[in-house]
């Protein structure tokens, strides 16, 4: 397992770098302008200076390098740090040393006390080392991901937390009492859930349960920090139905799996060996066909798990939460090059760090399985 | 019961341990019912084994599972019956009463044994399981008796085996693996469901020996089902000969090899190939499908491919009545004698 996971480890390299050139020149083949946004004030000659202070105008094959010399080496840098057996990030670690002179992390408010002619980045550029920065922002495109990916991880996490909550009992029960009314039921509800679009049962619950009740707030504030009570459960209001729309259609794609797996093993002569032996109907279901039902319900749920990473660009937007789908969505609409690329290439990092993780777990839930 | 004289291996004064009466069995599918066990009443002998025979969809193997209920129910449906066992009526017993019978004192062995155990259980956990439920084994003393059942089922390097997976096994081992499991806690009845079917030949012969050798060890009553004429020759003490859901024929085994009166005994007996004698260019068959019955038998479930048909074969359904010695019994109106058919016309 272990000469396993090495080797598709070292796999995955190669694979990482076809897919983030190909995401790049998607990126690049798209006519998109990083000065667009900018204000029609602004004469083309100047225009012109952004865009080749910016490296637009270098050669695609340039670019791709100099970006990919940042993803690979540089941020790394960043993020982490280890002395004396602790993890630091580099930038805390610098200023904790006085190496460099400012804080890392700073409001606007410190910032234009602090740099106010607005050099910011110049501050990072010159003592924190070279950084992927955003067109748009000119701020460090991991800050931005490391802002937004909170909002995102709470929503979505939760979203698909509670939909594998719903989904297992839900799925098994239905199989277990096939054609009951309680699998009609759940099948008629899961497939509304599958076939509905989320930003239909969005808008849907914002006109009845934030316009019509007035239960919960329609916009998702993500500038409530939880200090107390009072906040958490405002937080918890506010997460209720991004959460349960989400959810919705998580249980539903997830409960039919778990209700297909299951009936796919109930009828298996292990099951009759198993009541033969006069065990519990609770044992017969829940350890003996459970266990086997898992393996392509829980590969699944692995495979999905990036997706959470990548924010619900719809709902994200539906709700008004500044997650990471959000970040993508206006990045793309700004032709903000660096935030694309390096969303994009996280993403791929996750999806095949989940394949080669639903791969393990399929290992080892199901002895028959071998990779060695 | 009429019971003459002592059958083989076992003894006709025997206590009897399994008393089944009027059995009936209906499948409700979405065609009808299907009426696949019939007013079947047979009994069991401590120690004795008695093999089942027929073919597929004969109703041997429902009859079996409906006296334990381990039929899904629905479709399944018991209509009606007494089995008699351990001084209860499994028919009228709870749930919880049968799971304490289940694998306890009745043990059972499956067709498949590729099939047959969880695939992601090692075999330790799998035997241990009954071990633990019904004998309140402890870890150890379950894993202690593990490695003697497979040691007993003759399972070489057994400690070292309890922590394989099924897919490690071969299909003979794992056969042994299931006897281990259904012998795990000293059953009186061992049910034991054409076990040998899916096993090449020499396998089939090592598992036989198995069972002959355990039967001899541990004494317990065996019901084994099969449709091959050939095992029961080999091991039963008395057969049951079944057709269309109900018992055609019974007696003790060389009585019914020698002396078989029912025209569907007759036929299967035709259709075993004799290595010996003059040469068959083809093989023996016996013409036509076994009925699907759709309605509570009202006249002879083998008419339409018995030779000797008449009738009152569709008339009325013949009851066993005693046509021999040793309880031999059969469920025929034809008396057997190849030319005096009309010496039945009473």
């Amino acid at each position: 397992m272990l000469t396993f996971t090495i080797r598709r480890l070292i796999l995955a390299i190669p694979t990482l770098l076809f897919i983030s050139f190909i995401i790049f020149l998607i990126v690049k083949l798209s006519p998109s302008d990083p000065t667009a946004g900018l204000p029609l004030t602004i004469p083309p000659e100047v225009r012109e200076q952004i865009r080749e202070s910016l490296g637009v105008n270098d050669p695609v094959f340039v670019q791709y390098f100099k970006w990919l010399k940042l993803m690979m080496w540089d941020e790394p840098l960043h993020l982490i740090w280890v002395e004396d057996g602790w993890l630091y990030r580099f930038e805390d670690y610098l200023y904790a040393r006085e190496i460099c002179p400012h804080p890392p992390h700073l409001t606007q408010l410190e910032r234009t006390d602090l740099f106010p002619d607005g050099d910011y980045n110049s501050c990072i550029f010159d003592e924190y080392g070279p950084r992927i920065i955003s067109y748009q922002t000119r701020s460090p495109v991991m800050e931005l991901i490391l802002q937004r990916m909170p909002q995102t991880l709470w929503v979505v996490g939760t979203s698909y937390i509670v939909g594998i909550l719903i989904a297992l009992p839900l799925g098994i029960i239905s199989a277990y009492r096939q054609y009951s009314w309680f699998d009609q039921l759940g099948t008629f509800v899961s497939m509304i859930g599958f076939s509905v679009p989320t930003f239909f049962t969005g808008v849907l619950f914002i006109v009845i349960f934030a316009v019509n009740l007035g239960w919960f707030p329609s916009v998702y504030d993500t500038t409530l920090e939880v200090t107390d009570w009072e906040t958490f459960k405002q937080q918890f209001r506010q997460m209720i139905m991004p959460v349960m729309v989400l959810g919705l259609f998580n249980a539903s794609q997830i409960s039919r799996y778990m209700r297909a797996s299951m009936l796919d093993n109930l009828n298996q002569d292990y099951v009759r060996t198993a009541r033969a032996k006069g065990l519990s109907e609770s044992v017969v279901v829940l350890v003996h066909v459970l266990r086997n039902s898992m393996i392509p319900v829980v590969t699944v749920i692995a495979l999905n798990v990036p997706a959470v990473f990548g924010g619900a660009i719809i709902t994200e937007q539906v709700f008004k939460v500044n997650g990471i789908g959000q970040l993508l969505i206006i990045a793309i609409q700004a032709g903000d090059v660096p935030v694309v690329q390096t969303v994009s290439f996280i993403f791929a990092v996750l999806i095949v760090l989940f394949n080669l993780l639903a791969d393990i777990l399929y290992g080892v839930l199901d002895p028959r399985i071998r990779y060695d | 019961m009429p019971d003459g004289a002592a059958p083989q291996n076992s003894d006709a004064s025997d206590p009897t341990v399994l008393d089944v009466r009027d059995l009936k069995t209906v499948f409700r599918t979405r065609r009808g019912e299907v009426h696949a066990v019939n007013n079947v009443s047979f009994h069991l002998r401590a120690g004795e084994l008695l093999g089942v025979v027929g073919e597929s969809g004969s109703g041997k193997s429902v009859t079996m599972m409906s006296l334990i209920r381990l039929l899904p129910m629905p479709p399944a449906e018991i209509r009606a019956g007494v089995v008699d066992f351990d001084d209860m009526d499994l028919m009228q017993a709870s749930e919880d009463q049968l799971r304490a019978i289940r694998g306890a004192r009745i043990g059972m062995i499956f067709q498949d044994p590729m099939t047959s155990l969880n695939p992601v259980f090692n075999v330790g956990y799998q035997l241990m399981e009954p071990l633990r439920k019904h004998m309140g084994l402890g870890k150890e003393a379950a894993r202690k008796r593990s490695v003697e059942l497979l040691e007993l089922v003759g399972i070489p390097d057994a400690a070292r085996r309890l922590k394989d997976y099924p897919h490690q096994f071969s299909g003979g081992m794992r056969q042994r693996v299931m006897i281990a499991i259904a012998l795990a806690c000293d059953p009186k009845v061992l049910i034991a469901d054409e076990p040998t079917t899916a096993l090449d030949v020499t396998i089939q012969a090592q598992i036989l020996e198995l069972v002959k050798e355990l039967r001899q060890k541990l004494g317990m009553a065996i019901v084994w089902i099969t449709h091959d004429l050939g095992v029961i020759a080999g091991i039963a003490d008395r057969v049951m000969v079944m057709y269309g859901g109900q018992v055609v024929e019974e007696a003790p085994v060389r009585e019914l090899f020698a002396n078989p009166k029912h025209p569907y005994t007759r036929m299967l007996l035709e259709t075993v190939p004799s290595l010996s004698g003059e040469r068959n260019d083809r093989l023996q068959v016996i013409q036509g499908q076994p009925p699907m019955l759709a309605r509570d038998p009202d006249s002879c479930a083998f008419r339409d491919r018995c030779p000797h048909a008449f009738d009152r074969c569709a008339a009325e359904n013949p009851l066993l009545r005693d046509v021999g010695p040793d309880g031999h019994r059969a469920a025929c109106f034809w008396d057997g004698d190849t030319q005096g058919e009309e010496a039945v016309h009473a």
